[in-house]
């Protein structure tokens, strides 16, 4: 580290050696402000340092920010690293190294506020830096804290830009800083309508700036760029309170402030001339500070009629801070333009978020439409087979460190685990309860019951991580209205595999004919050679096997719990008997549905999850009102009853 | 007719029986009573699992004898709690600020007071305004009404939805699952105005009954609790025998069928449905004054499952099952998860039960609809059979 | 002779498959008629349609002298009007004994307040007696219902339509799976239920038809193929192309 740093200084001071005015004698004549600047005044002195056009100077600002600057007992400055008491020292100028002991320097410490300054003085050097990755600092750092004086060296950059990435990214923040800072009306309109099209976070912020106001009540309307009357009746507790604090009106007394006063004014065990104990009715409170008022002991009440008269007598306005009514017209513009854009990406975004959500909903019901869909068989111990593949790849996770690769084993181990269990199941419970639908779902709550537990024993109550590979980690960004995870893709793609693979296994099949065979005729189907407890066996173990790889993708999205498989039953049962049972493309339309349906509601009130589910599901029972088979419902005999 | 219902029922005679020297056994040896071999913690037990028992045959009848598998029960029971606790909480709250406000110089107002009370009960959850669903809460009448109206109503309207476009077995089921979620979700959110997730508490402090020791209000609730057991088995009873049981077990045997003879079988669902929730409602605000709190927690999906394994270990169908399975399961479930059981060390592995008890409950109740679905029960039926009880 | 029943223009389809296609049939009072046909002719279908269980895509079903149109009333509304069921498999409620099964299809009020609330009728007993007696289930009144023999099943639930007291009586393959005397007992009961109300019997077995002597309706293909005495539809060219040309 320290020999790094000694190998930068190195290069700099070469530089230095060439240097014709020296650094340290600027320092000198502002020594006081070197040895303890303060925010405000610390400008001056930086504006000479970058009007020298030393070289040394971007060096000597990065130390100094860096706390590394000391000043010798005599006043001279020097840069300098502690060591065990021992000085590292090095000449501002020359660069030539020395050691001396701590004892006769001070550490120059500027504070937060300086060193932001500094930070901004030297973005200036750093826009023409080098290195690619300083100017992309440089650029970062203005736009977190754009400032007029960033402007003109911003501008000064762009040209000798080589990078074609950040020449547009300077552009872009450019036009940002013109149409705040720019120099003539002219200049910053044209920033400004540029802007119109840019649906970037900045973009909008310095839109907002620009048309920032200030509220304010007065006798008449003020002289300034007017944004706007207000009405003060909508709100006359508020307006009045702004009145009062403008000294525009005296204060209002809260009922609080009545009984202090009726309290402070007791004579007698009576206020005026009623008695204390009557002072539990209000509008005996108020008449009896209406007579202490009469007397003068109080301030007069403000009554309701009093503070709508006093609203009245006043102007209530908004005031643009920007005092050119060109620009915050232009501003105006720009911004709706942006914020109709906007608008449509938040559509295309939420559009996107539901297809995602929609996918999730597929996934975990997928399985669940083989078992229940073309079974018939309830069960109810699904979620659990999803939470079982979960933690699969979080167990996978621990033996093999590389994520690409435990991904890759997880998915068909997760696979093999649920496949397993789900035989198991319909072996020893679910084939001897055939024809018996509630106590399958009963049997299956007992199993999802004890599974819950068991994993709960094993795996404790916290949340697992199931972490995803580095490729699936990041967003794909449009702009900065829309974006969307890449896990997110990546759960879309497989519950598209999914579909495709299990329609293709029920339609193109043998295993499919048979199953389809075994659904709508046992008896039929075995004597034709198809031994029916083979297919339910296989089937089961297929939609058991479908949650394991759910399970794996779910906790890449959310969290690994021993509860996951609960959150999602009634959400999977739900999507299956919307879409309509027996149906693949059912279950793809229920998921959609419920997919959209959520996040739509969840748009309309966005501060609310908990709502947009609990609507959710009262839709799903209304729609079952009017579609009791579903979206896609089967009619006639097929159908049973 | 009624002397004709107890001789075509003698179990409600032995029944009844039962349950009178069980709860004056239990008053004996309470606190109250004297000798205090049942402590008022282990006495709160007995009165809530009694109430636990009520909603059981509650379930018994609507799933047991009509054939729907109801998973909303237990909401009912819930909203049965929260309206008797909204009024507990408030005349409780109420009390105490009316004191702590009479050290105020000048007698409140009534809106002080009722600020007051606001912030004391809605502090929690940043408000202190009063949502209009406490409307009523100042009444113990009203309370009450709503204790029996409120889940009444709902399963009158959710089962004339459901029973209506003839949702039916499984479906159904999910269905009623869907609602209670719906429920607890909706008493989840804190703009529902019962408190969010901190639900209501404080709710064995009975207004008005300061002076009396918790050990008698405990027993007086375990009576309530009783009582209400006692009644609403005969109540059940007599639904349940008669042309009307006749008919509401052959809807569970077999629905068209029914239809075709001319029964309006919603009708008779819906009734079924819309009953067993009141008496659900009403289990509910006896059991959580004993409680003490209740939370939305209580109300969500899993609670009503527990409800349905309870009926089913006990065995369906027989209104003295599911007392025998609700009582069973729920103390040994708190006596397992209380911690009291011994371990059982393995040498390699110690079975501790406050973990395992839940698998054992789930394998159980497997083994129970696989191999015993008349559940514990149905052991009666191998009692060996007194003549003349044929029928 | 008065229509009861009128079927007229009916059609129905399942995901494409026409099971009803055109059908008119008519029913008069006290008669007794056999509907015949193939599998899949659409026998079942037709009482479906006509006790209000599938809705038809077109066409009309009118009852009684009021002309009631029975596509717009329930189940259990076109049961209260007066048309009984019997399905093919026996569906008696095996959990009940005998005295239940039939005391629950007495014509009695069903809203479940009437039957909380309201007396047993003082005849109830009397009725209970003259069905019982009717099937030949006098002694078996206070056996469950599910420990009946297959043949009791059958008469116990055609005493159960009997109890009902309906006008029109649908009896889907009585005699399935009963011997010769239990089939010649079951012949008796429909003949003596026709004198005073129109049974309708879907059946496959042409001897049971014959011994029935009655007006016989072919069905094919969800429309009628013949009407007639059974001697007529049997020489008739169609018919018996369909029952053995194929």
């Amino acid at each position: 580290m320290l020999r790094c740093l000694f190998a930068v200084m190195m290069v700099l001071c070469t530089v230095t050696q060439a240097a014709a005015q020296d650094l340290q004698s600027i320092l000198q004549t502002h020594a006081e402000e070197v040895a303890s600047p303060s925010r405000n005044s610390v400008g001056t002195l930086l504006d000479e340092l970058v009007a020298s056009g030393l070289p040394q100077v971007p060096a000597f600002l990065e130390q100094w920010s860096d706390k590394n600057v000391w000043q010798r007992d005599d006043g001279l400055f020097f840069i300098g690293i502690e060591e065990d008491d021992v000085l590292a020292l090095r000449d501002v100028d020359s660069g030539e190294d020395s050691t001396a002991a701590a004892d006769g320097f001070t550490q120059l410490k500027p504070n937060g506020g300086v060193r932001r300054v500094i930070a901004t003085a030297m973005v200036q050097f750093q826009l023409l830096d080098p290195d690619l990755t300083r100017r992309e600092t440089a650029i970062a750092s203005i736009a977190r804290r754009p400032e007029a004086a960033q402007l003109a060296p911003l501008l000064a950059s762009i040209e000798d830009e080589t990078d074609a990435a950040l020449r547009a990214r300077k552009i872009q923040l450019a036009n940002i800083l013109t149409a705040r800072f720019g120099e003539t009306v002219e200049v910053r309109i044209a920033a400004i309508e540029s802007l119109s099209a840019d649906v970037s976070v900045e973009a909008r912020a310095v839109l907002n700036q620009i048309l920032s106001t200030r509220e304010g009540a007065d006798i008449e309307q003020p002289e300034g760029n007017l944004a706007r009357l207000l009405n003060p009746l909508e709100a006359p507790d508020t307006y009045y309170a702004k009145l009062v604090d403008a000294d525009l009106a005296p204060a209002p007394q809260s009922p609080d402030d009545i009984r202090r006063a009726l309290e402070a004014n007791i004579v007698e065990g009576r206020i005026g001339d009623i008695p204390l104990v009557q002072m539990d009715d209000p509008t005996l409170r108020i008449a009896a500070y209406a007579q202490l008022a009469d007397a003068g002991v109080v301030p007069a009440l403000i009554t309701p009629a009093l503070r709508d008269a006093a609203l009245a007598r006043h102007v209530f306005y908004d005031l643009y801070d920007e005092p050119d009514p060109q620009i915050t017209t232009a501003a105006q513009t720009a911004l709706s333009s942006v914020e109709a854009r906007v608008g449509a990406a938040q559509v295309a975004d939420l559009t996107l978020d539901a297809l995602s959500l929609a996918s999730i909903f597929f996934l975990a019901a997928i399985g669940l439409a083989i078992t229940f869909g073309v079974m018939g068989v309830i069960n109810m111990a699904h979620g659990e087979f999803i939470m079982m593949g979960a933690y699969t790849g979080y167990v996978v996770q621990l033996f093999i460190p590389s994520y690409t690769v435990s991904i890759f084993v997880a998915l068909p181990l997760a696979f093999a685990v649920t496949f397993g269990a789900g035989v198991v199941m319909e072996r020893l419970v679910i084939s001897r309860l055939y024809h018996r639908p509630l106590e399958t779902l009963l049997a299956t709550f007992g199993i999802s019951i004890a599974l819950q537990q068991i994993a709960k024993n094993i795996f404790g109550t916290q949340a697992r991580p199931l972490t995803s590979p580095d490729w699936l980690a990041g967003a794909w960004v449009v702009n900065d209205v829309i974006q969307i995870s890449y896990i997110r893709i990546a759960i879309f793609v497989l519950a598209l595999l999914f579909l495709g693979v299990i329609l293709y296994i029920l339609r193109r099949t043998r295993l499919g004919l048979e199953v389809r065979a075994v659904t709508q005729n046992p008896g039929m189907a075995a004597s034709m050679g198809i031994n029916p407890d083979r297919i339910n066996m296989l089937t089961f173990g297929l939609g058991s096997g479908i949650a394991g790889i759910a399970g794996v993708a779910i906790g890449l999205y959310a969290k690994v719990t021993s509860e996951m498989g609960a959150d999602y039953i009634v959400q999977s049962f739900m999507t299956v008997v919307v879409g309509g049972v027996g149906n693949v493309w059912g279950t793809l339309a229920g998921a959609t549905m419920i997919g959209f349906g959520q996040k739509g509601i969840e748009w309309l009130n966005p501060s609310n999850t908990l709502a947009a589910q609990t609507y959710m599901i009262l839709l799903v029972i209304l729609f079952i009102q009017f579609r009791p088979k579903g979206i896609v419902a089967l009619k006639g005999r097929a159908a049973g009853d | 007719m009624q002397s004709s219902f107890i001789a075509r029922n003698p179990s409600v005679l032995w029944f009844l029986l039962a349950l009178s020297a069980f709860t004056v056994l239990v008053s004996l040896l309470s606190e109250a009573g004297g000798s205090a071999l049942i402590s008022t913690s282990f006495l709160k037990t007995l009165g809530k699992t009694l109430c636990l028992c009520l909603v059981a045959i509650a379930m018994d009848v609507v799933w047991g004898y009509c054939g729907i598998l109801s998973l909303g029960h237990f909401a009912f029971f819930g909203i049965g709690g929260y309206a008797i606790g909204m009024w507990l909480m408030y005349e409780r709250t109420a009390e105490i600020v009316t004191t702590s406000l009479d050290s105020n110089i000048l007698p409140p107002t009534p809106d002080e007071i009722t600020d007051a009370i606001g912030s004391q009960i809605f502090g929690v959850v940043g408000s202190n305004d009063f949502p209009l669903i406490w409307a009523f809460s100042h009444s113990l009448t009203l309370q009450l009404l709503a204790v029996v109206l409120v889940p009444g109503l709902l399963a009158l309207v959710f089962g004339w939805l459901a029973f209506r476009s003839r949702v039916t077995g499984v479906y159904l089921s999910i269905l009623t699952q869907a609602m209670t979620l719906a429920l607890s979700l909706h008493f989840f959110q804190n703009d529902t105005g019962l408190r969010g997730n901190n639900g209501l508490s404080g709710l064995q402090n009975i207004p008005g009954l300061e002076g009396v020791p918790q050990a008698t209000v405990s027993l007086w609730f375990f009576w309530a609790s009783a009582f209400a057991l006692g009644a609403g088995y005969v109540l059940f009873s007599w639904v349940v025998s008669g042309k009307l049981g006749s008919v509401i077990r052959a809807i569970r045997d077999d629905e068209t069928r029914v239809r075709f003879l001319g029964y309006h079988v919603e009708s008779y669902k819906l009734f079924v449905f819309t009953l067993t929730a009141m008496v659900a409602g009403i289990a509910g605000a006896l059991y959580y004054p004993q409680a003490g709190i209740i939370n939305p927690a209580e109300i969500a999906p899993i609670a009503s499952i527990y409800l349905a394994v309870w009926v089913a270990i006990g065995g369906r169908g027989r209104l003295y099952g599911a007392v025998i399975g609700a009582a069973v399961v729920s103390l040994m479930s708190s006596w397992f998860t209380g911690g009291s059981a011994p371990d059982i060390n393995l040498g390699v592995y110690v079975i501790k039960w406050t973990d395992w008890w839940l698998v054992l409950l789930g394998l159980t109740f497997v083994a129970v609809t696989l191999f015993f679905p008349k559940g514990i029960g149905g052991l009666f039926d191998l009692l060996p059979r007194r003549k003349g009880d044929t029928k | 002779m008065s229509t009861l029943l009128e079927v007229s223009g009916v059609s129905v389809s399942f995901d494409g498959f026409k099971a009803i296609n055109n059908l008119s049939i008519q029913i008069g009072e006290a008669e007794l008629r056999a509907v015949i046909g193939p599998n899949g002719a659409g026998k079942t279908t037709f009482m479906d349609i006509v006790t209000g269980k599938t809705r038809p895509d077109e066409g009309y079903v009118i009852w009684g002298e009021s002309s009631v149109n029975l596509l717009t009333m329930s189940e259990s509304q076109i049961a209260l009007a007066g048309i009984g069921r019997k399905f093919q498999r026996p569906t008696v409620f095996e959990a009940q004994t005998v005295r239940e099964n039939i005391v629950m299809s007495l014509k009695n009020p069903r809203r479940p307040f009437d039957l909380l609330f309201g007396r047993q009728a003082d005849d109830t007993e009397y009725r209970v007696r003259v069905v019982s007696d009717e099937i030949g289930l006098t002694d078996a009144l206070d056996q469950t219902s599910g420990a009946l023999s297959h043949g009791q099943k059958q008469w116990l639930e055609i005493g159960m339509l009997l109890a009902q007291d309906p006008r029109l009586l649908l009896v889907d393959e009585p005699a399935a799976g009963m011997s010769p005397a239990e089939r010649e007992h079951t012949t008796d009961l429909l003949v003596r239920a026709a004198k005073t109300r129109a049974v309708v019997v879907v059946e496959h077995d042409m001897d049971f038809v014959r011994r029935l002597n009655c007006k016989v309706t072919v069905l094919h293909q969800g429309s009628v193929l013949a009407e007639g005495s059974l001697d007529h539809v049997t020489k008739n060219k169609d018919v018996v192309d369909v029952y053995l040309g194929r």
